[in-house]
């Protein structure tokens, strides 16, 4: 089955990745990503510009309406997702625990949905 | 933080609620029924008992409550039939003046949670909801299992006893040894989730209390099994080693650099005395080794050496009769430091490719054994490998710095 684990980030998580601890941050990552590919279960996955960088699009009655920054303002933010190929939740949930972040912010697990049968 | 009178009521509570649940189960051999009419009573003991005190009968107060709850029930909606008869059959026991003698089928009821009939992912979880009243969400939480699907797991076990008439019995050991193998392994896995002999202390991982609570239980319940024995020597030395493993800084200290001054010697001469009197019986076993590879780590207290060609020794007898994973790494991590490093590696590299890919210890003892013959490059991408399977900080930290020694000294000096 496939998952995506979605990786959500303290805002101090965001500022490690170009403070002093920026090569620990980004070694604990790239080990991470590296772990997961050569496991043989990586379907795909990227990181993303931190939440300030983000644009945000409505359509309401026919208005556009755009507006700076992330869709909710919540004190954990989305810092990327991978989408990994397994057996079932149980061994989703112990890719998600590995995850960096799991120890300072969260990653939520979904299964991805299948194509709708045509 | 709890207080340690708060832990004690805990424990008493605990201890009360598995044996009246053990009692009514075993009559009944309904365990959900069991569970459902005393674990109200369970949680309001758990919130009062720190607070006023432990009552003189533990046991009779449990019933009680339970009884009034259940009464508060019937008025309310129809009643839980099932509950109801559970607690009939408990309440039986309850004497004239009030004191409650509850035979003690705990035993049993450990068997039964490890019956081969039951999936083994649900035993462990089983034994903990069962004989310690854990609720299924910790539970979940240590497993790193979905709550509703441990819950379901645990449903099923529970309609699986009743269903199939798993019979509430201590099953002849002689005949049956694999029986008692099961209950140790199911304690042996409370223990070592979330790494090393539980989490941090408070951490939802950290159920290594309870699985030491369970072993003294078994070794109480079932004096004379030498493997009985072994795991609780296992669990103790362990344990013993648990305010060694982080630094002040809460940096993680592996066992070769640990001060073992600051092991606990309570647990270590309390864990040394079960092997002793385990090795009196002259039977031998997988747990009663692995007991004595951590008794080997914990003569560095006295000798201040580890006897690492010892250690080499009983994981390559441990392997023989268990040819795990973790036992083949031990031997691999004993035969670097008695041998070298490309022992090391060759016992490494015996083993199958496709078990070891997400196996953290096997990339953390291949990298320092990498490095040991000069092979730094395999040396980074193999602590990396490990940094990549890590789920501990702590532990992620560590293998880091380790990484950046892994250089050629040329490089690191100039």
């Amino acid at each position: 089955m496939q998952y995506m684990l979605i990786a959500y980030e303290t805002a101090a998580d965001c500022a490690l990745r170009d403070g002093p601890e920026a090569p620990a941050y980004w070694g604990a990552w790239m080990a991470y990503s590296k772990a997961v590919a050569e496991s043989g279960i990586m379907i795909g996955g990227n990181g993303l510009e931190p939440p300030a960088t983000a644009t945000t699009v409505r359509l309401r009655d026919g208005q556009r309406r755009v507006q700076d920054g992330p869709f909710a303002d919540t004190k954990e933010q989305l810092g990327g997702y991978f989408i990994v190929e397994v057996p079932d939740l149980d061994k989703a949930l112990e890719w998600a625990a590995r995850m960096p972040c799991a120890a300072t912010g969260s990653v939520e697990v979904r299964p991805v949905l299948p194509p709708p049968p045509m | 933080m709890p207080t340690a009178g708060t832990r004690e009521a805990e424990r008493i509570a605990r201890e009360a609620y598995g044996r009246l649940v053990a009692l009514a189960a075993s009559r009944t051999r309904d365990l959900a029924a069991a569970e459902d009419a005393i674990g109200d009573a369970l949680v309001a003991a758990l919130a009062q008992w720190p607070r006023d005190g432990v009552p003189d009968n533990p046991e009779g107060w449990l019933l009680a409550v339970a009884k009034r709850r259940l009464a508060d029930q019937a008025r309310r909606a129809a009643v839980r039939a099932a509950a109801a008869a559970s607690l009939a059959v408990t309440a039986e026991r309850e004497s004239e003046d009030g004191t409650v003698i509850i035979p003690d089928q705990r035993l049993a009821l450990l068997f039964v949670c490890a019956h081969p009939a039951i999936d083994p992912a649900a035993r462990t979880p089983l034994m903990l909801q069962a004989v310690l009243g854990l609720d299924a969400a910790r539970i979940a939480s240590a497993f790193l299992v979905a709550p509703a699907a441990m819950s379901q797991r645990l449903v099923r076990a529970k309609a699986k006893i009743k269903a199939a008439g798993i019979p509430f019995a201590v099953p002849d050991l002689a005949d049956e040894p694999e029986r008692l193998e099961a209950v140790l392994a199911a304690v042996y896995a409370a223990f070592t989730l979330g790494g090393e002999g539980g989490g941090p202390e408070g951490s939802p991982a950290d159920l290594a209390q309870e699985a030491i609570w369970l072993a003294r239980l078994l070794a109480r319940l079932c004096p004379g099994e030498p493997e009985v024995l072994g795991l609780l020597a296992l669990v103790l030395h362990c344990e013993a080693r648990r305010p060694a493993r982080r630094g002040p800084d809460g940096a993680y200290v592996r066992l070769t650099d640990q001060d073992p001054a600051l092991w606990n010697g309570a647990l270590i001469g309390e864990a040394e005395a079960a092997l002793r009197e385990a090795s009196r019986h002259g039977r031998p076993g997988r747990t009663q080794i692995e007991a004595a590879i951590q008794s080997a780590h914990a003569s560095r207290r006295q000798t201040g050496r580890t006897p690492w060609p010892a250690v080499a020794g009983l994981y390559a007898a441990l392997r023989r009769l268990a040819p795990t994973l973790g036992a083949a790494v031990g031997e691999a991590a004993a035969l670097l430091q008695a041998e070298g490093a490309s022992r090391a590696l060759a016992c490494l590299d015996a083993l199958d490719e496709e078990r070891v890919a997400t196996y953290q210890p096997y990339w953390a003892v291949r990298a320092e054994a990498l490095r040991g013959v000069g092979l730094w490059n395999e040396a980074r991408a193999a602590y990396e490998r490990a940094i990549g399977l890590t789920e501990d900080e702590a532990v992620r930290r560590f293998l880091a710095a380790e990484r950046g020694r892994s250089l050629r000294p040329e490089a690191l000096h100039g």
